[in-house]
């Protein structure tokens, strides 16, 4: 084993695109975390008094047309996206794995019910309950809309979960562990769940990716938060107030590439994962 | 003489190093013999196989020569043995019945198979058709999806693919392995059927179980560890082995009509050699129970009567005495 | 000891459940104390639903399934794990046995993780390595290493160790040595013939015939979920009455008997205990209520200089002499 994980290791170490990946991913967060240092501004102060102005030693990122500092917006849009990442992504997962472990391993009667709710929320129209939820919420923050994203997403890794769990709830040794009397929970997570690890890793960095997109989508058109600011929101302002049409570019390209960058490089990331983790597919 | 291998060496490429799963194998086939090829797992008898069609990395060809019908096999060329491959040589691979194309019907599959290999297939149906009928399948699987099929019906349809080049040489690997008892007979009279009607000339059978070459095989070959201990006549095998490896095995093996109260056998204590740093000399000797100081040093594969080939100093000197 | 009594289990197929598969269908043998009872069949024939059945691992569709008179499908929670203790399974996969990412021991620790969490680690380590010792093992060459690091026969080994640690009487073995080497084969198998002897019972799965008889005192032919033939080892090899069990024996490979020897002495077997006609067996028009099967037909004159021993022409014309 010890042979096997330093083989993971060696292969992690080698592969090009999780460290292109990984790398993306790092940068993006060593900004988040140095960012707020560098800017002594808030994200919706009216700092500069003459409007928009294109990137300048002073703004960095240039101003908005209310002359909001766009730098400092993007670098507290870059920690929304972080947080709806771990929260929302991580939610997903985690009903993910109760889910699918429950439906997978007790099977019959557990699993068609689980797996009839899992069929209901895939087809629930995600944007009409956002648009009953917005109409009540007055004000909505970061993690109303991480948690709503993470309730909404777990459906797919539920059922991934639910079918890697049920190959492994026939294999031997969990038959053996039911011989020793262990008791369901116990199987699940000292039995089924150690062999998935880089399974359900697999899994989070896909819900983180799709949390984050979900979360642009949805500011993007507005049902965002309300007192926060994030990257999806910055391009809504931007596009409400005809930056695009007045040529106002640094508004909107560096929230767009950011989200774009975070995104791929989380799906490189995983692919190459999925490469270390999975001899047949490693380059040799 | 149909197969000449010759020195035959091909390692295994690890991270770690290379992995000796075949050690200068010398033997021959003869023309319309059916030899079986028998040893636990690892011990490199499909490292052997393969090595004859289709060498491919993490295997790396070490050195040795392979004749078959007088006339050279570039087995370390993947490109030329195309040549070869499937009309001259053919193998049935295991888990082959696993490994059809799930959404081709078996037809269609033939007719690409065949013209992969510049074969017509229009031309090939009627022999094809008449093949089927000798191993009792109805022309109507040529329209079906493998998923239709049994075990046993895919294992024929199989059998029937590998020959119909008439090759000079099949390989049957573990062709038996995942069949019930029934089948298993049915398909191993049909590889002696396919013999006898000369559709392929000789036959390498490959198989952990050694009764079922007992019914079939006119020679059985045993390896052990990447190397080759003895070939013989399939009676002195089973009746009269020399090599201690052959003769432990063969004596372990239970049979119908022995029972553990009347006569315990017993096993061979100790466990196969590593292959990625294998002992030097004979890799037997650590379990074997006449192993003397000459068994440092490896044992030629030599005859020490007509057509029973033995590696083992002891009785090389227990023949030198007699 | 442990009884099946009419045990069936049938699982619902098809796009509603609306078809059954029968996996095995009223199945009723015994097996008695420090006995080893062979269930022999192929794939398919419900022989480790079974086994898996009398470990709980399925439940029993119908009939029963007692182990010294309770009926095991009634036992819950602590009852359950008092079962148990009793009875164990080894399965046919050593390395699939074993949660591949933990070392091999971690089966004992669970051990006593869930039967023995009182004892003390000195106490503890003696009873494993005594145990260890008791399978044939070496404490020192095998505890502490992951599965891959052992062999198929060693793992197996640690199986039934596991089970040892527990006061069973009771052990469904699943095919056990079918993925060991040759070579190690007869050591596991020495193993079992060796625990019975202190008092064991053991439900021997197998589709492998001198396996079967080389352990068992009795066994029971299984096809398709039911039983075919079932008794004495030594009377079913050499007198299998039905089809079935003779096909077996004709197709089993053998390395004392070619398969034409087999087949010459069954049928020489078969002319000779028969009282029927001796074409019965493959005659297409016998009649299986009337004499056919009962009486060997005598040569009857059809009609003039012909003669035929066949039961259908002996109403109407009665016969000339006896066939000695």
């Amino acid at each position: 084993m010890k042979l096997m994980r330093s083989e993971i290791l060696y292969f992690a170490l080698r592969n090009n695109k999780l460290r292109v990946g990984l790398t993306i991913i790092l940068f993006f967060l060593v900004l988040t975390f140095v960012g707020p240092m560098l800017t002594h501004y808030d994200p919706y102060d009216y700092v500069n008094p003459n409007g928009a102005q294109p990137p300048s030693s002073e703004y960095w990122f240039g101003t908005t047309m209310f002359g909001q500092d766009v730098f400092t917006q993007f670098i507290h849009g870059l920690k929304a996206t972080f947080l709806v990442g771990v929260v929302g992504g991580g939610l997903g997962t985690l009903i993910g794995i109760l889910v699918g472990f429950t439906a997978g391993y007790r099977g019959g009667i557990f699993d068609e019910i689980l797996n009839m709710l899992t069929n209901v929320v895939l087809v629930i129209p995600t944007l009409a309950i956002l648009l009953i939820i917005a109409a009540y919420l007055e004000v909505r923050g970061i993690l109303t809309e991480s948690i709503f994203i993470g309730c909404t997403a777990w459906p797919w890794a539920a059922r991934a979960i639910r079918a890697q769990t049920f190959s492994l709830r026939s294999r031997e040794f969990v038959d053996l562990a039911r011989l020793s009397g262990m008791k369901p929970r116990k199987i699940i997570f000292t039995e089924i769940a150690p062999n998935m690890m880089s399974y359900l890793l697999l899994v989070f960095i896909l819900q983180f990716g799709g949390a984050v997109l979900a979360a642009a989508t949805l500011d993007f058109i507005g049902l965002g938060p309300t007192n926060a600011i994030s990257l999806g929101l910055m391009m809504n302002y931007a596009v409400l107030w005809g930056a695009l049409l007045l040529g106002m570019w640094w508004w909107f390209i560096p929230p767009g590439v950011a989200i774009t960058a975070i995104v791929g490089a989380l799906y490189v990331a995983n692919v190459g994962l999925d490469e270390v983790f999975n001899p047949k597919l490693r380059e040799m | 003489m149909s197969l000449q291998v010759e020195n035959l060496t091909v390692y295994y490429q690890t991270l770690r190093g290379d992995v000796q799963a075949l050690e200068s194998a010398t033997f021959t086939v003869a023309d319309g013999e059916i030899m079986g090829l028998a040893g636990e797992s690892g011990c490199g008898k499909t490292t052997l196989a393969h090595s004859l069609i289709r060498l491919t990395p993490p295997m790396r060809f070490v050195e040795g020569r392979v004749e078959l019908d007088d006339e050279e096999l570039p087995v370390w060329d993947m490109e030329r043995m195309n040549d070869f491959r499937f009309k001259k040589i053919s193998i049935i691979p295991q888990y082959a019945m696993n490994a059809m194309n799930p959404t081709r019907k078996i037809g269609k599959m033939t007719s690409e198979l065949l013209e992969s290999r510049k074969v017509d297939f229009k031309a090939t149906l009627p022999e094809l058709k008449r093949r089927l009928n000798l191993v009792e399948l109805s022309h109507d699987v040529l329209n079906m999806y493998p998923i239709e099929l049994s075990g046993g019906m895919k294992q024929r349809m199989v059998m029937v693919l590998s020959t119909l080049m008439n090759p000079s040489l099949l390989i049957a690997d573990e062709v038996t392995s995942a069949l019930d008892v029934s089948s298993q007979k049915a398909v191993v009279e049909m590889l002696v059927g396919f013999r006898d009607r000369g559709f392929v000339k000789s036959l390498i059978v490959i198989t952990h179980d050694i009764s079922i070459l007992y019914q079939i095989a006119d020679s059985i070959m045993i390896m052990y560890a990447g190397q080759l201990a003895e070939k013989a006549s399939t009676e002195v095998i089973i009746h009269a082995p020399r090599h201690p490896y052959t003769k432990l095995l063969i004596a372990s093996l239970p049979k119908v009509g022995v029972k553990y109260s009347e006569k315990r056998l017993t096993g061979i204590p100790g466990s196969p050699p590593l292959l990625l740093d294998p002992p030097i000399g004979c890799r037997f000797r650590e379990r074997c129970p006449v192993a003397f100081e000459k068994c440092l040093d490896v044992p030629p594969f030599i005859e020490i009567e007509k057509d029973h080939f033995v590696a083992c100093w002891k009785e090389f000197e227990k023949n030198a005495q007699a | 000891m442990l009884r099946l009594d009419g045990v069936s289990k049938v699982y619902r197929v098809g796009t509603f459940g609306g078809k059954e598969l029968h996996a095995v269908s009223n199945v009723s043998f015994d097996v008695k104390d420090g006995e080893v009872v062979s269930l022999i069949g192929e794939s398919g024939s419900g022989k480790t639903t079974i086994g898996k059945m009398i470990l709980r691992l399925l439940s029993i569709t119908s009939g029963t399934i007692s182990f010294n008179g309770v009926d095991i499908s009634t036992l819950e929670g602590g009852e359950l794990k008092e079962y148990y203790r009793k009875v164990q399974g080894v399965f046919q996969d050593p390395f699939s046995s074993y949660n591949p990412i933990f070392k091999a021991d971690r089966v004992f620790r669970i051990i006593r993780e869930e039967f023995f969490p009182g004892i003390n680690s000195r106490e503890w380590n003696t009873k494993v390595e005594s145990t260890l010792r008791a399978v044939g093992l070496n404490p020192d060459d095998v505890l502490n290493k992951f599965p891959h690091q052992l062999s198929g026969g060693q793992l197996q080994r640690f199986l039934i160790a596991r089970a040892l640690l527990l006061d069973i009487q009771f052990l469904v073995a699943d095919e056990i040595i079918s993925m060991l080497d040759a070579s190690r084969r007869i050591d596991v198998l020495n193993l079992l013939a060796d625990l019975k002897s202190r008092g064991l019972s053991i439900l021997f799965i197998t589709h492998d015939l001198s396996l079967g008889y080389y352990i068992s005192e009795r066994a029971v032919i299984l096809y398709r979920g039911c039983v075919v033939e079932m008794g004495s080892t030594e009377k079913i090899y050499y007198n299998p009455l039905h089809p079935y069990t003779k096909m077996l024996m004709a197709s089993v490979p053998r390395l004392d008997k070619k398969w034409e020897e087999v087949e010459v002495e069954l049928r020489a077997m078969e002319a000779e205990l028969s009282s029927g006609c001796v074409y019965y067996e493959r005659c297409p028009v016998a009649d299986k209520d009337g004499g056919c099967a009962r009486d060997r037909p005598t040569l009857l004159e059809a009609e003039s200089d012909h003669f035929v021993a066949c039961i259908r022409y002996a109403e109407e014309r009665p016969p000339l002499y006896k066939a000695s």
